[in-house]
């Protein structure tokens, strides 16, 4: 089992940064990688337990299941049922804290999962930086005051 | 039950943060509010269950117990066993996390209590603003210092200083070099060695009276930088040896020595130095603030840009060129034209008698500027609206050709007009902090620049205002005490 943990600062109030990350179909609107996703079954984006299937621009397919999403929290999680990664029992989590000095907020989206040894460093980098910093910078971008 | 919540991000690594937040006995080194402190008993400061006692520096009494430290979650929770503060059950918790996004830190800290019925609110600023906001700023500006010293008491004596004073309206002829005691720093107010002086017009307004801001005789001017000699109580941003720069009102900044408001000072990066931020406060403000937040300049936007070749004019060239916009400018010569062309305006119109308004429209098929940054006044006011594009906005910061009777009728191009003061937009520290910290950020990526320094002795202020007022300079100015 491998942890990656990643976090950022927004300059956005916390508010404004979760409008964005609790819709679980919403991807496509802020990550720069995901170029279409949908809800199986037609569930509501916010019914626990629905399911996120997305297309990246790359082509690869990944299924995707809601766990947890707090809106008290802002903190929503999820574990994924299929993916061309290689990783097994992935759940990951993202997390808001509104920081009060100057109105921003704090972001933190950590996964644990287990792989193949020779590719944890690989994965690691991959997803800590090229998937959850790459979605931060453009949610940087997305909500710059 | 009141619960307070503060956080922050620190500009430093959470193992240095750490180090000094999970010694429960550090708080006197960092913390501006707090007084001496020991730990009872000698036990280590890293002991849970170890009793801190202190004095905050109001004179109030406090025992805190630690109740938890964690070096892995990077957390300390502890209570308040006795206070002469009427404050029950205070649990606090002090937590650190990693923002990986720059190797900086997210400090979050919180803590439950009960006061009296009806103190409430006091006791929320108490606690949020003196003890955590407070800890905050200490924390960074101790860090800042590398750590060293904690803030000097101020010297209780006022210092001699020395001052160019108007000793009444008029030429440059009333300004004189005097000696002038300078008092000690009272609270909220800091005590500033200054290294370079800024000049700018209104200092020449203010001197003539047309500007009422000072009754001879007075020291005038407007910016400075130089370094803390010593702050007052309260002061929580600054400490003894900060480098620090400042642009605000009421005149004075024509000194060796300066007590003002603690509030309006900021500290200066390494990468900006004395003469630069005096040269370059009130401008680079103005210019920020005028771009930023009067109008949001957008790519494509076509903007005019009054007296483009002066002091205010190339930065707002500069600054509009970086971002994106199609720059007019008006000038007076050739000279100034060429000036202004290599600072970023695309199209300086050389006019003498204030007539732009036809060349703005043909550089603009006809549109218009979509803004208009009009430091003219009177003189210019029917060419601007002319000049305006239809919904375009007229922003009116400065009148050097007299003050505008009336403005013309807006409704002819459904325009908007702004009569922005920079002193409102820096009225309160964070604006002012955010509007300072854009100047230094584009000063460091080269988008503004300081194109001449003229340098004077303080002393020798009233040539280096005749100078100014003959136009002899093109450029910024700055006084060296």
């Amino acid at each position: 089992m491998i942890k990656v943990y990643t976090s950022s600062v927004i300059e956005a109030p916390a508010d404004a940064v979760w409008a964005q990350l609790r819709d679980f179909n919403g991807l496509p609107k802020w990550t720069p990688f995901v170029a279409e996703s949908r809800i199986e079954g037609g569930l509501a984006a916010d019914k626990i337990g629905c399911v996120r299937n997305f297309r990246l621009k790359d082509g690869g397919v990944i299924r995707e299941q809601l766990l947890t999403l707090s809106d008290y929290d802002y903190q929503c999680s999820y574990s994924i049922l299929e993916s061309p990664m290689g990783v097994e029992n992935y759940v990951a989590t993202l997390k808001l804290t509104p920081v009060t000095d100057g109105n921003r907020t704090f972001a933190e989206w950590w996964a644990e999962f287990d792989c193949a040894p020779e590719r944890e460093r690989e994965l690691a980098q991959q997803i800590g930086q090229g998937v959850f910093q790459g979605a931060f910078d453009s949610l940087k971008s997305l909500l710059r005051r | 039950m009141i619960r307070v919540t503060r956080s922050a991000v620190i500009d430093a690594p959470i193992d240095r943060v750490w180090e000094l937040l999970r010694d429960f006995n550090s708080h006197s080194a960092w913390h501006p509010a707090v007084g001496e402190s020991r730990i009872e008993n000698g036990e280590p400061a890293d002991q849970v269950g170890c009793v801190r006692n202190f004095f905050l520096k109001d004179g109030n009494h406090i025992r805190e117990q630690l109740l938890a430290l964690s070096d892995r979650d990077h957390l300390s929770t502890y209570c308040i066993l006795d206070a002469t503060l009427p404050m029950k059950h205070y649990v606090a918790t002090v937590q650190l996390k990693h923002v990986t996004d720059g190797d900086r830190t997210f400090w979050h800290w919180q803590s439950t209590f009960e006061v009296p019925r009806g103190r409430e609110q006091e006791f929320q600023e108490l606690v949020g603003k003196g003890v955590y906001e407070g800890g905050f700023e200490g924390l960074r500006a101790f860090l800042r210092r590398g750590g060293a010293a904690s803030p000097r008491v101020p010297n209780a004596d006022a210092a001699q200083g020395q001052a160019v004073v108007a000793t009444a309206f008029g030429g440059p002829e009333v300004l004189r070099f005097e000696s002038l005691p300078v008092k000690a720093p009272g609270p909220g107010e800091v005590r500033i060695r200054q290294t370079a002086v800024g000049v700018n017009y209104i200092d020449v307004y203010v001197r003539k009276g047309l500007y009422r801001m000072i009754e001879p005789p007075a020291a005038i001017g407007m910016e400075a930088a130089g370094t803390v000699f010593d702050v007052g109580p309260g002061v929580a941003h600054l400490l003894p040896g900060d480098r620090v720069a400042y642009a605000c009102p009421p005149p004075g900044a024509y000194v060796t020595l300066r007590t003002l408001a603690a509030d309006q000072v900021v500290p200066l990066p390494d990468h900006v130095s004395d003469e630069v931020a005096a040269a370059l406060m009130l401008k680079g403000m103005t210019a920020e603030y005028l771009l930023h937040r009067t109008h949001r300049l957008q790519p494509g936007h076509s903007v005019l840009v009054h007296a483009a070749a002066g002091g205010v004019g190339l930065l707002l060239c500069q600054w509009a060129k970086a971002l994106g916009a199609k720059v007019i400018g008006t000038v007076s010569s050739e000279d100034k034209a060429r000036v202004a062309r290599a600072n970023g305006c695309d199209f300086p119109i050389v006019t003498g008698n204030y007539r732009f308004a036809a060349d703005v429209k043909n550089l603009t098929s006809g549109r218009g500027a979509d803004v208009i940054y009009d430091g003219l006044g009177r003189e210019a006011a029917n060419q601007n609206l002319d000049a305006l594009a239809f919904t375009g906005h007229w922003v009116s910061y400065g009148q050097a050709s007299g003050a505008h009777d009336a403005f013309p009728d807006l409704s002819s191009k459904s325009g908007t007009l702004s009569r922005p003061v920079l002193f409102h937009y820096t009225a309160e520290r964070a604006r002012l902090n955010e509007i300072a910290g854009n100047v230094f950020k584009a000063l460091k990526e080269k988008i503004i620049q300081v194109t001449v320094l003229h340098r004077y002795p303080l002393a020798a202020a009233a040539e280096a205002h005749r100078d100014l007022e003959a136009r002899r300079t093109t450029g910024s100015i700055v006084l060296l005490p």
